[in-house]
């Protein structure tokens, strides 16, 4: 690949995550070429990738640098997944760009740390939920990843098939899946236990989630309750009061109670995890029943879980807490990641120039940026996500549906009385002779009601072409005037059967063209 | 002889209900075409009995020129200029029905005066003939009660009368349909003279009692008739001036439909059963397909009548926002229509006009060769004539059965992947259903933005006919793609 080199192209580094247990890395070589692309140079710490099974030769060959730790480090551009540790921070300098997770409603510390090397800091967990950002929303895509995951880490410690079976063995029946929280991982979540045949049902506190459940494979467990909308303007879901949690934890209690697997990822931004499963409710579930806790890095939303293992109760059910579910897809995290950076560079770089530019007009990047300048720029002003706000007005339009407009009945009795009158009229004043004619008429008028009613609509146009023509019958009445002995009856009546012809013959010759092209799928 | 005559009227008249009731179904269609043209011919069979030599000739003399000329334009015109065609042939029937009127007029004078008239000849016997042919013929005159008489004028007067409005007002329809000429009543956009309605009002009223000063006269006086005729043509003329081209599916069903009520009237005059029955049954056909397509705009037959949209004032947001679309270029609808599994098509007007059909029935064959399902979803205004897509896309050789109305398939866009939209735009606009001020409020429409990816064929981001803006353009599942939908749609087939 031919890359232009410009003086002021900027060097991406794409450090090792030392993170313990950490397996995924901010670059594929799949991105290293976009992000050459886009002009930037990229220079990859020797062995970033081999837990996600990419090594230096295939980030060579797509174009990348192969470097140390301290030169990846000294780059004008740092891509990271985790936030850097202490003796990370030493390594960098004035006026970089560190774009990573960061938490920093959580991490004062480490922010104020950055700000004090005068790091432009970005944080990939800040991305706004509105539609323009998605295609950087990592915190999605790694929740999608985590969803998927942690129905195969269920399905991994569940001792038993998900899809019901009739085999020659006996029957088996399909597993029942409660999962709890519909965002991006419990919607995965859903997909997922669903195409493994699982009889899968979800929860969650807003409403509007039902429709989307429904679209996943999943059956919405709707709560006996006075609406409340859990939604909040930001996209996430907000902290409910205390009458709801009780109904909520009813339903709960009931599940627990039937199904073998549960799935919890209610986790609310910056804040502790809901308590939603507890000891009793645990209890309560069969043995050999499986629950993994998405939100253990936040406390858990079950109690009893332990954040990174996996406990056994005494009544044999096993609690999955591993807080690394999306880096137990390295590959698969790595590529969505990595892709979020670049979309995130495509934005960042709108000249594809290889230079960046943190605009606060932007408020995509506004959001993002934690520490610019040696200012700390946390919390960002807030901005509301239009979907949510906006179903309110629709609702109450949808209310007052626009009812089809009825006929008056005063005006609709007015005209069957008009019509009774000029009836009467008729019969009495009209000539005997009229009589049988306006019999025939009216007749005709109900069977052609009738027998016009069932026409399909694609061949309304051939039937306006016979109708047509065979309004061409006028010509009859011509036909029987034109050998009258007036010549002007007869000049009239001629010119009459020469159009009415053209009718007749055209009509009939333009819908028998039609019909040929009409024709059935082979 | 009279018996078999009118037997085979009868048998005439069953024939055209057998044509109508088998073009309701596309098996049955050509055969019903097929007993149209049979009941014809035997109905202008049995006439030619009541003829005499001399008529006989200068029928078939008329019916040679007419026949041919309606045959060559037959084979010659285009499917996109079918609603031209169809008007045209509206306005000869109405031209047709004002002549019999005029000549059932005359001959009601003319019968003691003509015939009336003893030749001067030797053979007593021809003498003695013509004189009770005479006698015969008063005694008709005589016999006719007053009753009779003015039930005769009246028929006479409204034959006329809705053949008149027939005549003109098909032709400012073809007119406008054909939208090369200059003159101002064949332009698309709606004439608004000032009280238009009052006008037409007016005209009727007017008409009407120029008709009982016509049949309360003595001798029933020629100028009532002819001031009518002169009202009724320029009513027709104002009628149709007053609508706008995309209410066009509306106005073509209404002539069709006075088209039938004008024979049905010279049924009356002649008292002619076959006419009436004939009259009557293209008189119903045609207010039904009206009262669909007023159905499918939801709107009263009286307000399309009275004129196009955007005559009451709409309580308009000023400035509003509607967000930003975005746009995609021909390879990248290609990519997105390779990656979906279902396709739905939804063309309108604007297909016809950039004459994309074929393009987009090659379309259909490259992605149906690839796997992918696709079909066709059809507004019943769509184009400008009753079932206007459907015969194009016949004529583009998409089979029939792949072309969907809209109550067959509003309820599939949600499993759909991609929703082409082709020169549609009121007939798939969300405000229809979503914003109660909208002037389109409450009319059904294509639900294609349930889908999950829209790419609207459009020249430009103008608003469609009702002249309101479509907030399908701007959902985040649309995308648009400008320019003419022929070339567009050609790139993205040479890019599959």
């Amino acid at each position: 690949m031919i890359v232009i080199k410009q003086g002021n192209a900027m060097l991406i580094g794409i450090p090792k995550e030392s993170f313990h247990g950490e397996t995924r890395v901010a670059a594929t070589p799949d991105t290293v070429a976009k992000l050459l692309k886009l002009g930037f140079e990229v220079a990859v710490q020797n062995n970033a990738g081999a837990l996600a099974s990419f090594d230096d030769a295939s980030y060579q060959n797509a174009g990348a640098k192969i470097v140390k730790e301290k030169e990846a480090w000294g780059a004008d551009i740092i891509f990271k997944l985790n936030a850097p540790t202490d003796a990370e921070i030493e390594l960098m300098h004035e006026g970089q760009t560190l774009v990573s997770f960061i938490r920093p409603a959580q991490n004062s510390e480490l922010v104020e740390k950055l700000n004090a090397k005068k790091v432009t800091v970005l944080a990939m967990d800040m991305v706004p939920r509105i539609s323009r950002a998605q295609s950087l929303d990592a915190l999605s895509s790694t929740a999608n990843i985590s969803g998927y995951r942690a129905v195969i880490e269920a399905a991994h410690a569940f001792g038993r098939f998900f899809t019901g079976q009739v085999t020659a063995a006996g029957k088996v029946p399909p597993a029942k899946v409660m999962i709890i929280g519909a965002g991006v991982a419990g919607l995965a979540a859903i997909g997922t236990a669903h195409s493994l045949g699982a009889i899968v049902r979800a929860f969650d506190t807003r409403l509007e989630v039902a429709e989307q459940i429904r679209s996943m494979g999943g059956e919405f467990l709707k709560l006996d309750f006075k609406n409340e909308e859990g939604g909040s303007s930001d996209g996430y879901a907000k902290v409910m009061s205390e009458d709801f949690i009780k109904a909520e934890m009813e339903l709960f209690a009931k599940q627990c109670k039937e199904v073998d697997i549960i799935i919890t990822t209610a986790a609310i931004p910056g804040k502790k995890a809901p308590l939603l499963i507890t000891k009793e409710m645990v209890a309560s579930m069969k043995a050999g029943s499986v629950i993994v806790d998405l939100a253990a890095a936040t406390g858990g939303n079950c109690e009893g879980t332990v954040a990174g293992e996996v406990i056994t109760t005494p009544n044999g059910v096993k609690m999955i807490g591993y807080t690394d579910l999306a880096a137990r897809l390295p590959a698969q995290s790595s590529q969505l990641y990595s892709t979020n950076l670049v979309n995130l560079a495509k934005l960042l770089c709108k000249n594809k120039d290889g230079s960046i530019n943190v605009d606060f007009e932007d408020v995509v990047l506004r959001n993002m940026t934690v520490t610019k300048d040696g200012d700390v720029t946390f919390p960002p002003p807030k901005i509301s996500v239009s979907a949510a706000p906006q179903a309110k007005p629709a609702e109450a339009q949808a209310a007052e549906k626009v009812e089809p407009k009825k006929a008056n009945p005063a005006f609709k009795i007015g005209a069957l009385a008009l019509m009774v009158v000029l009836f009467m009229l008729m019969g009495a004043y009209a000539p005997a002779k009229f009589l049988p004619h306006f019999t025939v008429f009216v007749l005709s008028c109900v069977v052609g009601y009738y027998v016009v009613w069932n026409v399909t609509h694609s061949l309304h146009t051939p039937l306006m072409s016979v109708t047509n023509a065979i309004s061409g019958i006028v010509v009859v009445g011509a036909m029987v005037q034109i050998s009258n002995s007036s010549i002007l009856i007869g000049i009239l009546a001629f010119i009459g059967v020469l159009i009415v012809s053209i009718n007749i013959f055209g009509g009939f010759a333009v819908t028998r063209r039609m019909l040929a092209m009409f024709r059935k799928q082979q | 002889m009279l018996g078999l005559t009118h037997m085979a009227y009868i048998l005439a008249a069953l024939l055209f209900i057998m044509a109508l009731a088998g073009l309701s179904k596309q098996e049955t269609a050509k055969m019903g075409c097929l007993s149209g043209m049979i009941g014809m011919a035997i109905a202008l069979v049995a006439t030619f009995a009541d003829v005499s030599a001399v008529g006989f000739a200068l029928i078939i003399v008329a019916m040679l020129i007419g026949g041919a000329v309606g045959i060559y334009v037959a084979k010659k015109v285009q499917m996109t200029q079918m609603p031209e065609l169809i008007a045209c042939l509206h306005s000869f029937v109405g031209l047709a029905a004002v002549l019999v009127g005029f000549n059932s007029f005359i001959h009601l004078g003319a019968i003691p005066s003509q015939i009336c008239q003893v030749p001067v000849s030797d053979s007593a016997e021809e003498v003695l003939n013509a004189v009770v042919q005479c006698k015969d013929a008063v005694l008709n005159v005589v016999a006719k009660t007053p009753a009779e008489l003015n039930t005769e004028l009246i028929e006479i007067f409204l034959g006329i009368f809705i053949g008149a409005i027939t005549f003109t007002g098909s032709i400012v329809a073809y007119g406008k349909l054909n939208g090369t000429y200059k003159l101002r009543i064949f332009k698309s956009a709606p004439l608004q003279l000032p009280y238009g309605n009052y006008l037409n009002l007016a005209a009727l009223v007017v008409s009407f009692f120029l008709m009982i000063w016509f049949v309360a006269a003595d001798n029933a006086p020629v100028l009532p008739l002819l001031v009518m005729t002169v009202i009724a043509l320029v009513f027709g003329v104002h009628l149709v001036a007053a609508i706008g081209g995309a209410d066009m599916p509306v106005v073509i069903s209404m002539l069709n439909s006075y088209s039938g009520w004008a024979a049905a009237a010279s049924g009356f005059m002649l008292e002619n059963d076959l006419l009436i029955v004939t009259g009557a049954l293209v008189g119903s056909s045609g207010a039904i397909l009206s009262y669909i397509m007023c159905k499918a705009m939801n709107r009263s037959f009286i307000s399309v009548i009275a004129g196009g949209f955007g005559n009451a004032p709409v309580a308009k947001k000023e400035d509003e926002e509607m967000g930003e679309y975005s746009e995609l270029k021909a390879p990248e609808v290609a990519d997105l229509l390779k990656n979906s599994s279902s396709v739905i098509i939804a063309p309108g007007y604007g297909m016809a006009v950039a004459q994309a059909q074929n393009a987009v029935a090659q379309l259909t064959e490259k992605l149906k060769a690839r796997g992918v399902e696709v079909r066709f979803a059809i507004h019943p205004v769509a184009g400008r004539l009753p079932g206007h897509m459907n015969v194009l896309l016949a004529e583009a050789k998409v089979p029939y059965d792949i072309v969907f109305e809209m109550d067959e398939i509003n309820d599939d866009f949600e499993n759909t992947d991609t929703v082409l939209v082709i020169g549609a735009n009121d007939t798939v606009n969300p405000a229809a259903s979503e914003d109660p001020l909208s002037p389109i409020a409450g009319m059904p429409v294509l639900e294609v933005w349930k889908a999950r990816n829209v790419v609207v064929f459009k020249r430009s981001m103008n608003p469609g006919y009702a002249g309101v803006q479509n907030p399908l353009f701007f959902k985040e599942n649309s995308a648009m793609c400008f320019g003419d939908a022929k070339k567009t749609v050609e790139d993205i087939v040479a890019n599959i």
